[in-house]
């Protein structure tokens, strides 16, 4: 009880103060505020340069991807890192070889999930249709992230849904016989070799690391942009199977206690 | 940018918000916190954020949500407050 | 009234909101008594910070950062200059896309919405719900360990330990 009187006396200040600073923005909506063009006589924004120049330097449509996976491609490469670290943490906290242990009694005296075996008729089945057309629509959305809102994440967590909706279909051991563990567990370390791998590349070749424009001579392209056009598929690639992998196995360990015996 | 629909989402984004919080079966709590998700998906979708919300509505309304309910799975279902 | 509300609450209304969300959130964290709940809290709080930077960059009546394709191109029919995308005095990228229908003029950036609070932000929602798994498995960890997810039940038997040393 005192922790509530705490924290609404802590929040009331904290709230305040943030609506008073907050009133100062520029108006919601403003294009000539400092972030959207920049200060007059002072330092212009970096944001109109890559609206203005990402096409030309790069030929891909979608300013975001470009931004993304060719200017701004270290912090992309370490926010997959950050991706596998935490998937290997997961497994790290929870995974158990030994499948000994108890189910937990008292959440099935509460009340259950599943009234019995008729239920999974009509899930299952509407499952298992829909994970091709799921799967499919991926690859889509990793191929198209040059030219629609999409990319290597959106695409990455679809794949990785689709195989937690067919563990949700029948039973974890049935996706676990489509991607074994040793096999998601090498391919979230594949995805993160293919992105380091395209910026070693560069460094091998005389550039600096993730600089794509040299690659024109791998690819053999007429032109530094669609070599950048080209390595950021690749790159697209590389995060969307991590990501794919690692939101596998975070469903199948949290899901099972980390025995990946039993789950949901 | 339709600013009637801003303000509608945001009426329902903090209720939703209030609401998740407040309920004291977890799993309530996790398919509204799913409910909040998608709002605020929409509600980048009306700013131009297109990809945003689509990555939103994937790891957000999808696989969070999802995460919570395999925990709540796992262990207790009912909460004291 | 209209003039008022178009003066001193429209303007900053919606940040207004945004702050609201994330004390919610951030009351949630403080004062909750079950572990569950105050990751929910955390994840309101995270959301709400994200959805103040990418209302940083949103412009009035502006498009998506998604460049159009044009089908036609300057060797194509007779030029529908009225209709067309504005191709003011740019000078073309390169005229040997023969066929090619990719948008060769020069942008305006006030017509087009900041992309780069969203390239920020789909960074912060991915490392959040990588955070949020790791959480998540702590708790189940937890319950594995004390057999509860309150707070003030683990506190009792957190204190109830001898210490080793």
């Amino acid at each position: 009880m005192i922790a509530k009187i705490y924290a609404t006396i802590a929040v009331f200040i904290t709230g305040s103060l943030l609506i008073y600073g907050v009133s100062d923005f520029p108006r919601f909506g403003d294009a000539r505020s400092p972030a959207n063009a920049g200060v007059e006589g002072g330092a212009g924004s970096i944001s109109e340069y890559y609206i203005t120049k990402s096409y030309a330097d790069t030929k891909v449509p979608n300013i975001v991807t470009s931004v993304l996976a060719d200017y701004r491609s270290y912090d992309t490469m370490f926010e997959t890192v950050v991706i596998f670290v935490a998937g290997m943490s997961i497994f790290a906290i929870l995974r158990t070889f030994r499948s000994g242990a108890p189910l937990v009694e008292n959440f099935r005296k509460d009340d259950s999930f599943i009234d019995g075996d008729h239920q999974r008729i009509i899930v299952g089945t509407t499952c298992r249709l829909a994970v091709p057309v799921v799967q499919l629509f991926a690859l889509y959305v990793i191929a198209h992230g040059h030219h629609s809102p999409g990319g290597g994440f959106q695409g990455g967590v679809l794949l990785g849904a689709s195989y937690i909706i067919l563990a949700l279909a029948d039973d974890l051991a049935a996706a676990l016989r489509r991607l074994s563990e040793a096999r998601y567990l090498m391919l979230a370390a594949v995805g993160i070799a293919i992105y380091s791998g395209l910026g070693f590349l560069c460094m091998l070749l005389g550039q600096n690391f993730l600089d794509y424009g040299v690659l024109e001579a791998v690819f053999r392209t007429d032109g530094p942009e669609m070599a950048r056009s080209h390595s950021m598929l690749g790159v697209e690639i590389g995060v969307a199977a991590t990501v794919m992998a690692i939101m596998f196995a975070i469903y199948a360990n949290l899901a099972s206690k980390g025995t990946l015996k039993k789950a949901l | 940018m339709i600013l009637s629909f801003d303000i509608i989402l945001l009426v329902f984004l903090v209720v939703a918000a209030i609401i998740s919080l407040s309920v004291k079966d977890l799993l309530s709590a996790s398919m509204i916190f799913g409910i909040y998700s998608f709002l605020i998906c929409l509600l980048w979708a009306d700013m131009g954020a297109v990809d945003v919300a689509f990555t939103e509505a994937a790891v957000g309304a999808g696989v969070s949500a999802l995460f919570l309910i395999a925990t709540v799975y796992n262990t207790k279902r009912s909460s004291s407050d | 009234m209209d003039n008022f509300f178009q003066e001193s609450i429209a303007p900053h209304f919606n940040f207004w909101v945004y702050v609201v969300i994330m004390m919610i959130g951030l009351w949630a964290v403080i004062a909750k008594n079950n572990l569950i709940k105050k990751l929910i809290g955390l994840s309101i709080f995270q959301s709400a910070i994200i959805l103040l930077y990418v209302s940083l960059g949103v412009k009035d009546g502006a498009a998506i950062p998604i460049l159009p394709h044009h089908e036609e191109h300057a060797d194509a029919a007779a030029p529908d200059a009225g209709q067309a995308a504005p191709a003011p005095d740019a000078v073309p990228v390169s005229e040997s896309h023969r066929g090619a229908d990719h948008a060769d003029y020069a942008v305006d950036p006030a017509t087009i919405v900041n992309p780069l609070p969203h390239v920020l932000m789909l960074t912060a929602i991915v490392v959040g719900v990588a955070t949020l798994g790791v959480a998540l498995a702590l708790a189940q960890r937890i319950f594995a360990e004390f057999g509860s997810l309150e707070e003030n039940e683990l506190l009792i038997q957190l204190k109830a330990e001898p210490t080793d040393e």
